[in-house]
């Protein structure tokens, strides 16, 4: 089936429209690397996943996503009720007092969708290997995904897992990284350089394969090609080139809009340049 | 007093790996993990007999955690095994995030803790894993007192959904539980029923308890005698109950005085019935090399020790 790549692009745009519209109404959160990775997870949710919006949390015969950046939130909460996990308005809730769509993702508020807490970087790939080993205990031939952060690389058990996953085939893993260059403080280059990722991912053992991730045909065909990949003794690692705010000419080409939300006059110029295609929430 | 005895001295360790041989064998969702202490982790049982169900992380107390939280989502019930250090203080954003606040069923079972671990010193001594561990939400803090009891806690925490941190030591104690034993969570074990003082021991204090319990009957001072094997959540009711009778408290723990079962007992008093109380416990130190003997009596755990609380404890009700 030819993936129908002008609906996922709609759908991406109203994804971005809802990241920035929740963003400004708390006026906290984490607006850039929630646009740059808004493809991938689009694509993931309304192309690639085989999962039941009925949530479940073993989620048996049922692809697994795992958000190891967690602050990136906003991104998922959208794709998540979009795709039907809950109703879009409670989107509204964000980051206020009392909501299930806490700053950084949480099973604890039981919001349906979310199977592990995350935020405190570096912890996502470990417990993705140990789902998608559950899962070969269980004979359950469906698939684990895991996105990460490029800057969440400096967490040192994020080389643990690597390790791990290739001496032990875990090859029902399809890791994507987020590489945008960009962290808090600035370009991942002058904080801590990751040197060359494709060598490091490949000395660690894994299948590397790259994305342009703010392309959607090709965010389709890698994701595609990464799941006939699967079940050949290695795990997989896509490397995915993003643009931290993409979408949103101001916010593109700086670290500045990582961790912080738009004003008023701000947001008007951003929604302007993305198109309403599935209604606001 | 009433009349312990045992005849022969075992390591909780070994207690916890004959208890994971077999609720392996009831429950077939426990799995297993070790970051390379297979050992000294008594695991060598439950590996032969399922294999498949094991899982060498190799020196990498962090991805085991995360590798845990992962397994539940799949229903497993994962058992990791290390040093008690390794356990708690190296891994205890892993084990908040994504085991704690995550709702996760691992059960975090953890050796070698305190003092008696011995010649290896202080960077393995920890004496900080239970005020840790209690402080976090919804974690059950588990510290058996014998072979017989760490062999039945293993086994009954499957059965508890949720996160578990199990607390066992390396030397060889003596055993005087019952085999049999039903081992309730959260239920503390009355050793001994006495009138004049209450003794509140955990883990191999236990029995230090006892031995200075027949000694101050000599004396002639009649000792109630609690194992509280659960400190949390803590058999709050016992403790009060106790405590009416007696009216004073003596706690006994191989943990720093510090955030230890001296502290949770503390505040159900202040909260409850306040009344004196003595804690025989680390004085907010770190250990050091020598053997286990050697060690409890330097830093104060000894049957002696528990002696001379009791007596100040008395003079002061």
């Amino acid at each position: 089936m030819t993936p129908d790549i002008d609906k996922l692009t709609k759908i991406a745009s109203q994804v971005r429209r809802d990241i920035l519209r929740m963003v400004h109404a708390c006026q906290s959160g984490h607006p850039g690397g929630s646009l740059g990775c808004t493809d991938y997870l689009v694509a993931l949710y309304f192309h690639t996943l085989k999962h039941n919006t009925k949530f479940d949390m073993d989620g048996k015969d049922e692809d697994l996503f795992f958000l190891s950046n967690g602050h990136i939130s906003p991104v998922w909460y959208s794709v998540l009720a979009r795709s039907g996990y809950f109703e879009v308005s409670e989107l509204a809730t964000f980051r206020k007092i009392n909501t299930r769509l806490q700053g950084h993702p949480a099973t604890h508020e039981k919001l349906p969708g979310i199977r592990v807490a995350s935020g405190s970087l570096g912890q996502g790939m470990s417990v993705a290997i140990g789902a998608a080993i559950a899962k070969k205990l269980n004979n359950d031939n469906r698939l684990v995904f895991s996105l990460h952060g490029d800057g969440e690389l400096q967490e040192g058990q994020t080389w643990e897992a690597a390790m791990y996953a290739s001496h032990n085939k875990i090859d029902n893993l399809i890791s994507t990284v987020d590489v945008n260059g960009q962290q808090i403080d600035g370009p991942t280059d002058a904080i801590l350089s990751l040197g060359n990722l494709r060598a490091k991912w490949e000395s660690f053992g894994w299948e590397v394969l790259e994305m342009s991730g703010n392309d959607m045909s090709d965010v389709v065909r890698v994701l595609d090609l990464a799941i006939s990949k699967t079940f050949k003794g290695k795990p997989i690692m896509i490397l995915m080139q993003t643009m931290m705010g993409n979408g949103v000419d101001f916010m593109m080409h700086t670290h500045k809009w990582h961790g912080s939300a738009p004003n008023d006059d701000q947001l008007a110029l951003a929604l302007g340049q993305l198109e309403e295609t599935l209604g606001d929430y | 007093m009433k009349k312990y005895t045992y005849t022969e001295k075992k390591d909780t360790r070994s207690g916890f790996g004959a208890g994971l041989l077999e609720v392996g064998k009831k429950n077939d969702k426990v799995v297993a993990l070790c970051a390379d202490l297979i050992g000294s982790l008594k695991m060598d049982a439950f590996i032969k007999e399922f294999p498949e169900r094991f899982f060498q992380i190799g020196i990498a107390e962090a991805n085991m955690m995360g590798i845990a939280a992962g397994l539940t989502i799949g229903g497993k019930i994962p058992y990791t095994g290390t040093f008690a250090n390794f356990s708690t203080g190296r891994v205890y954003d892993q084990i908040r995030q994504s085991i704690a606040y995550s709702d996760k069923n691992v059960k975090i079972c953890a050796s070698h803790a305190g003092l008696t671990l011995g010649e290896d010193g202080a960077t393995h001594q920890i004496l900080e894993d239970i005020g840790m561990m209690k402080m976090l939400p919804g974690m059950v803090v588990i510290n058996p007192c014998d072979y017989n009891q760490t062999k039945a806690a293993t086994i009954a925490i499957a059965d508890h959904h949720g996160p578990v941190y199990l607390r066992f030591g390396r030397p060889a104690v003596p055993v005087f539980t019952d085999p049999d034993q039903k081992f309730e969570i959260g239920k503390a074990w009355m050793v001994n029923e006495g009138t004049d003082v209450s003794i509140f021991a955990t883990g191999h204090m236990v029995w230090k308890a006892i031995e200075a319990g027949e000694k101050l009957a000599e004396a002639g001072i009649n000792a109630e005698i609690i194992n509280i094997h659960t400190i949390k959540p803590l058999d709050e009711a016992a403790v009060l109950k106790s405590v009416a009778k007696t009216g004073c408290v003596v706690t006994c723990e191989e943990h720093n005085r510090y955030g230890g079962l001296g502290d949770s007992i503390a505040q159900v008093l202040t909260r409850n019935n306040p009344v004196p109380q003595e804690y025989v416990a680390v004085n907010d130190s770190f250990g050091e090399s020598g053997t286990p003997d050697q060690l409890m009596k330097k830093y104060g755990l000894d049957t002696e020790d528990i002696i001379k609380a009791v007596n100040r404890v008395i003079k002061r009700k």
